[in-house]
């Protein structure tokens, strides 16, 4: 698939990818997490680019270094906590994380290398993708998901959708005693309402 | 040096696996837990991705993006109860998520 120095990018990207991946869940301050995850995204995105997905490449920065990443950010530091003291204790479940995350390493990877693709598995490729040369990675893309995939991609705008929503319905918060401007009320205002006539009586004040 | 799937199948599987212990380490810290989940995601999309380079077939890279969008609406949606977890609470530590007694 990659050869040469290509190759060779493979393992310097796929290196400081997984390393970041370990500093993010190993780090003691979170902030550092953050940085190291998008230090992840990026490397991950090299990645992509690497196989000739480039639109999906710069989506993950857009989305998860530009969004997702930057939220994660606002979050860590808007909330007060003591994360030193939630650390404490940490290490009491690293024995039994370690094992289960090393068997299933071991699976994973005993899967990936010992697989075989059946013969046939030319012949059931969906929609093939065109050479790069004649139709971009992007423009290819758009073809098939603004068509046949229609349906999923409105459903993917529905998702979000439905995530913007909830997420402002639950951290939205009225508080009391600020004064709002109520439209309403401004524009039902008459001059019977608004203004109270007094006689004031020659030589004398209110 | 010829780099073929089962190298990016690796990459992916080591990925998953530093998500999966990342949750066993970090139970605590609700935040973190949040970020391994999208380091598990990232390593399902480098799967989609690496095969549908190999078999040439484009579809996987559509369903790669339907994988963002689902964990794009996840940390936005997991932030924001957490935000909301920690007006309550003062806490988001994951042994005071308790009040249902479950």
């Amino acid at each position: 698939m990659l050869n040469g120095l290509e190759a060779i990018f493979f393992y310097l990207f796929a290196f400081i990818a997984v390393a970041a991946a370990f500093m993010v869940i190993s780090a003691r301050n979170p902030v550092h997490s953050v940085l190291y995850l998008i230090l992840t995204f990026f490397n991950a995105a090299a990645l992509f680019l690497l196989t000739g997905a480039e639109f999906l490449a710069m989506i993950l920065l857009v989305v998860y270094v530009g969004a997702v990443a930057v939220l994660f950010l606002f979050v860590v530091m808007m909330l007060d906590v003591d994360f030193a003291e939630l650390k404490t204790g940490a290490l009491a479940y690293a024995p039994i994380g370690a094992l289960v995350g090393i068997i299933l390493a071991a699976e994973l990877i005993v899967v990936a290398g010992g697989y075989a693709f059946a013969p046939e598995l030319a012949s059931t490729v969906a929609k093939p993708t065109p050479d790069l040369a004649t139709r971009t990675n992007t423009a290819a893309l758009g073809d098939i998901l603004y068509t046949d995939y229609v349906f999923y991609f409105q459903i993917a705008g529905l998702i979000l959708l439905v995530a913007m929503i909830g997420a402002i319905v639950l951290t939205l918060r009225h508080k009391q005693g600020i004064k709002r401007q109520n439209i309403a009320r401004q524009v039902a205002r008459t001059p019977a309402t608004a203004i109270e006539i007094k006689k004031v009586e020659t030589g004398k004040g209110i | 040096m010829q780099v073929g799937i089962a190298h990016f199948l690796t990459v992916s599987a080591v990925l998953f696996t530093l998500g999966v212990f990342g949750i066993f380490l970090n139970r605590k810290n609700v935040i973190v837990i949040l970020m391994s989940i999208e380091l598990i995601l990232l390593a399902v999309n480098i799967n989609f991705v690496a095969f549908s380079a190999v078999l040439g077939d484009l579809v996987g890279q559509v369903f790669a993006l339907f994988v963002l969008t689902v964990a794009a609406a996840e940390a936005a949606i997991g932030l924001a109860i957490l935000v909301v977890f920690f007006r309550n609470r003062g806490s988001i530590d994951v042994e005071d998520i308790n009040l249902m007694k479950g």
